[in-house]
């Protein structure tokens, strides 16, 4: 998969044109956001061109980077796997289903598999209630989820458990 | 509105006036009380993060912080109850949960602010047993050491570095349980833009930030039959080491530290002075060569090693008009090895060269290649802290105050007051001015003190009159400072001739490795540095010889082994090259 990952030159540009403002520290959050939006998360590299290009300190951009927690600093996965905890989910037990796709997968929250192909998120209400815990992978909507269920649907998408 | 010009309050049942914006905690300072504190600092931006400084108001009846709460007219503050007391003991003692438990094994053991307030509201025990934060320690920087474990997210360190230095290179990183002060990506010192100025060891409460320790190697060098161990001792360091000691700040020490360093066993005590006088001739020289052609100007100083890596970092522009100069420190360790060595005939493979430097920078400084001898040695093999030589002395079971006085071992303990300035904002340039204006005049210069770069401002601007020429001169000490001063000169309104840069404010007397403020001062306080450099001013003016190239040492140095100041033994010897940092800063 060819994944380049440098600033597009329309970034470049808004980002220069944020610098020249009065105090350019303020357009720090949406100039993150708008490198997220187009690459999905935000690399070393990205925050380090974000500080020169905006002439804000290094420190300060992953330190209010790293504050926020829609920013990601890993690329997802190629299946990346939404788990709803929202109140609903989560009464229902969302947190098992989440803990248990860490476990097969041996990831971390947010942090793809080695061989990029998994990763997990958790997410506010996706407006399903009725259906909760739900899991959504791509288009496909998994309604009352449990732990049990999920190498199942691990299973739909190529993935078998090592041991 | 009416505008009041005073507010009047009361504080503990007294009564009060104070300026309307000031706050409470700094009215109750004025009527005599202090309020705890651990995220304040009377120089930094308030934050309010750590609520150990509440206190009651009567009327409303309900708590503030007193660091952030102005005061308001009427008001009636209760600094002390049993309920204020519980509070602050439950919020120290939720800090020391998360705070590994080994006090008694720590550096600020007995100096520590979080172990004095927990000491002084009387947490007497530790309730809770849970997960506690854990980071690795940093020890990747030759001279600041980070503990993040130890840290308590006052945020001093983030302030005093972006506030008053201008470096921003720590910024909370993270959120909630996983919070640290760090560089950017949480990388270590080492592969960040820090400057090695150690002001954030300064302001930090706890142990979290120290300086990296290397006592224990110069012990093992001191108790080698087989090394020639020698020592060095900065300017400022007579002015604040009797601090460790119970003077009050500003009393000089000199003959006592001697007595102390050799008590310690070291083979020979120099002064970095003579250093300092050197410095002078050569860079007076390099001025007056500049001033002349017209390139390169303005000559900016080169002895702060925390300002060199500033340049580097931050404005690689100006490298070309940094003065070539070693600092002081390194003239004189350059000489050690060589000049010492030869006239001694000691093999300088068997010299262990050791500086007592105010400063955190200077560790790094010592440990650059552009520092180092043919056969790869560094020309410093050790520099400690003017701390590090107080832990040391009291270590050995030094009694300070009842040592004799002694004088500094010839030849290299020779200097004029000229080298004793160096220690404060403004010393170089009154030296330079001093040595250059009999050079360019050819005439006897009688009045010596040049008032107009005195004072301890953060930045200052004279004009002086040299050879019927107008020198101007801009003098900044606290890099923030230096800031502007370079804004102004890329401003181009007028030539500048001279720009001496110290990265500390107050500059060496307020450096990064000198003793934890005694009580009733703080780190960066105006008062403190003053008197510190007072004593250099009284060490100076008591002297007979007050201008460096007077140092009969340094005149002997010339004739019998450098040749001619910038000539080229000395160029090799005395002289050093920066280079941009690849790492860039912003600015
Ligand atoms: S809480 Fe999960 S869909 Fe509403
Ligand atoms: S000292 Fe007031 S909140 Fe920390």
């Amino acid at each position: 998969m060819n994944r380049d990952y440098s600033l597009s030159s329309e970034i470049v540009q808004s980002l220069q044109d944020f610098s020249e403002k009065n105090r350019p520290e303020s357009y720090l959050i949406p100039a993150l956001q708008m490198v997220q939006e187009s690459y999905g998360f935000l690399s070393r590299e990205h925050l380090d061109e974000v500080a020169l290009l905006l002439r804000v300190p290094y420190a300060k951009v992953t330190g209010v980077a790293s504050f926020y927690h829609f920013f990601n600093f890993k690329p997802s996965g190629e299946n990346e796997i939404v788990i709803c905890t929202g109140t609903a989910c989560h009464v229902r037990g969302a947190g098992a289903v989440l803990d248990r796709f860490l476990e097969e997968l041996q990831v971390k929250l947010e942090q793809p598999t080695e061989d990029g192909r998994f990763s997990v998120t958790d997410a506010r209400c996706v407006g399903a209630c009725a259906q909760a815990p739900v899991v959504i992978i791509g288009e496909k909507v998994y309604s009352k989820v449990t732990p049990d269920d999920v190498p199942e649907i691990l299973s739909e998408y190529g993935f078998e458990a090592d041991s | 509105m009416i505008k009041q010009d005073r507010i009047s309050l009361t504080i503990d049942g007294f009564k009060v006036d104070v300026a309307p914006g000031t706050t409470v905690m700094q009215a109750a300072d004025r009527v005599g009380v202090h309020i705890p504190r651990l995220c304040y600092h009377p120089k930094l931006s308030i934050l309010g993060a750590c609520r150990i400084c509440i206190v009651e108001l009567k009327k409303e009846g309900r708590m503030v912080a007193s660091c952030s709460y102005p005061v308001e007219e009427g008001m009636v503050v209760v600094t002390s109850s049993p309920k204020l007391r519980r509070y602050r003991r439950d919020i120290v003692e939720l800090i020391l949960d998360n705070h590994p438990k080994d006090c008694q094994t720590c550096v600020r053991d007995g100096n520590c602010e979080l172990q004095n307030a927990a000491y002084s509201l009387g947490v007497r025990e530790r309730l809770f047993e849970g997960e506690r934060k854990s980071f690795a320690r940093d020890e990747s920087s030759p001279s600041i050491q980070r503990d993040p474990e130890k840290c308590i997210l006052c945020g001093r360190c983030v302030r005093v570095c972006d506030e008053v230095q201008g470096v921003t290179n720590l910024w909370q990183q993270f959120r909630g349980f996983e919070s640290v002060a760090a560089p950017a990506h949480n990388n270590e010192i080492k592969h960040s833009v820090c400057i090695h100025c150690g002001q954030c060891v300064n302001v930090c409460p706890t142990a979290s930030i120290v300086e990296k320790n290397t006592t224990d190697e110069l012990f093992e060098a001191l108790a080698d039959p087989e090394m020639t161990v020698v020592v060095q001792t900065a300017p400022s360091i007579r002015a604040a080491l009797g601090e460790g000691f119970g003077y009050s700040p500003g009393t000089p020490v000199t003959g006592k530290m001697v007595t102390a360093l050799n008590l310690m066993g070291f083979d020979a005590v120099f002064d970095t002075n003579l250093g300092a006088d050197l410095t002078i001739i050569e860079e007076s020289e390099e001025f007056l060569n500049r001033l002349e052609s017209g390139d390169d100007l303005p000559l900016i100083t080169s002895c702060s090693p925390g300002w060199i890596s500033f340049m580097e970092t931050f404005y690689p522009h100006l490298i070309p008009y940094a003065s070539t100069c070693k600092s002081p420190m390194s003239m004189l360790s350059s000489l050690i090895k060589t000049y010492y060595a030869e006239t001694r005939e000691i093999d300088p493979e068997k010299i262990y060269s050791v500086a007592v430097m105010p400063c955190t920078a200077k560790k790094f400084e010592a440990a650059r290649d552009e520092h180092k001898t043919d056969w790869g040695a560094p020309y410093t093999d050790n520099v400690i802290t003017t701390r590090e030589l107080i832990w040391m002395c009291k270590c050995m079971g030094i009694n300070f105050r009842r040592l004799p006085d002694s004088q500094f071992d010839s030849p290299l303990g020779v200097s004029t007051g000229g080298g004793d300035i160096f220690g404060t904002t403004g010393g170089v340039t009154e030296a330079a001015l001093r040595t250059a204006y009999e050079k360019i005049t050819g005439e006897t210069l009688d009045e010596l003190d040049f008032m107009a770069v005195r004072g301890v401002e953060g930045l200052r601007e004279a004009t002086i009159e040299l050879a019927g020429r107008e020198i101007n001169i801009g003098v900044a000490n606290g890099l923030q400072n230096a800031k502007e001063l370079f804004d102004r000169l890329s401003a181009g309104e007028k030539q500048y001739h001279l720009l001496e840069i110290m990265a500390c404010p107050g500059g060496c007397v307020g450096g990064g490795g000198q003793p934890y403020p005694p009580e009733d001062t703080f780190s960066l306080d105006p008062e403190l540095v003053k008197s510190r450099a007072k004593a250099l001013y009284s060490i100076d003016s008591n002297k007979k010889l007050r201008k460096s190239h007077e140092n009969p040492a340094i005149q002997e140095l010339y004739t019998y082994y450098l040749g001619e100041p910038n000539g080229e033994r000395s160029h090799q010897l005395l002289h050093t090259c920066y280079k941009p940092n690849k790492r860039r800063g912003i600015r």
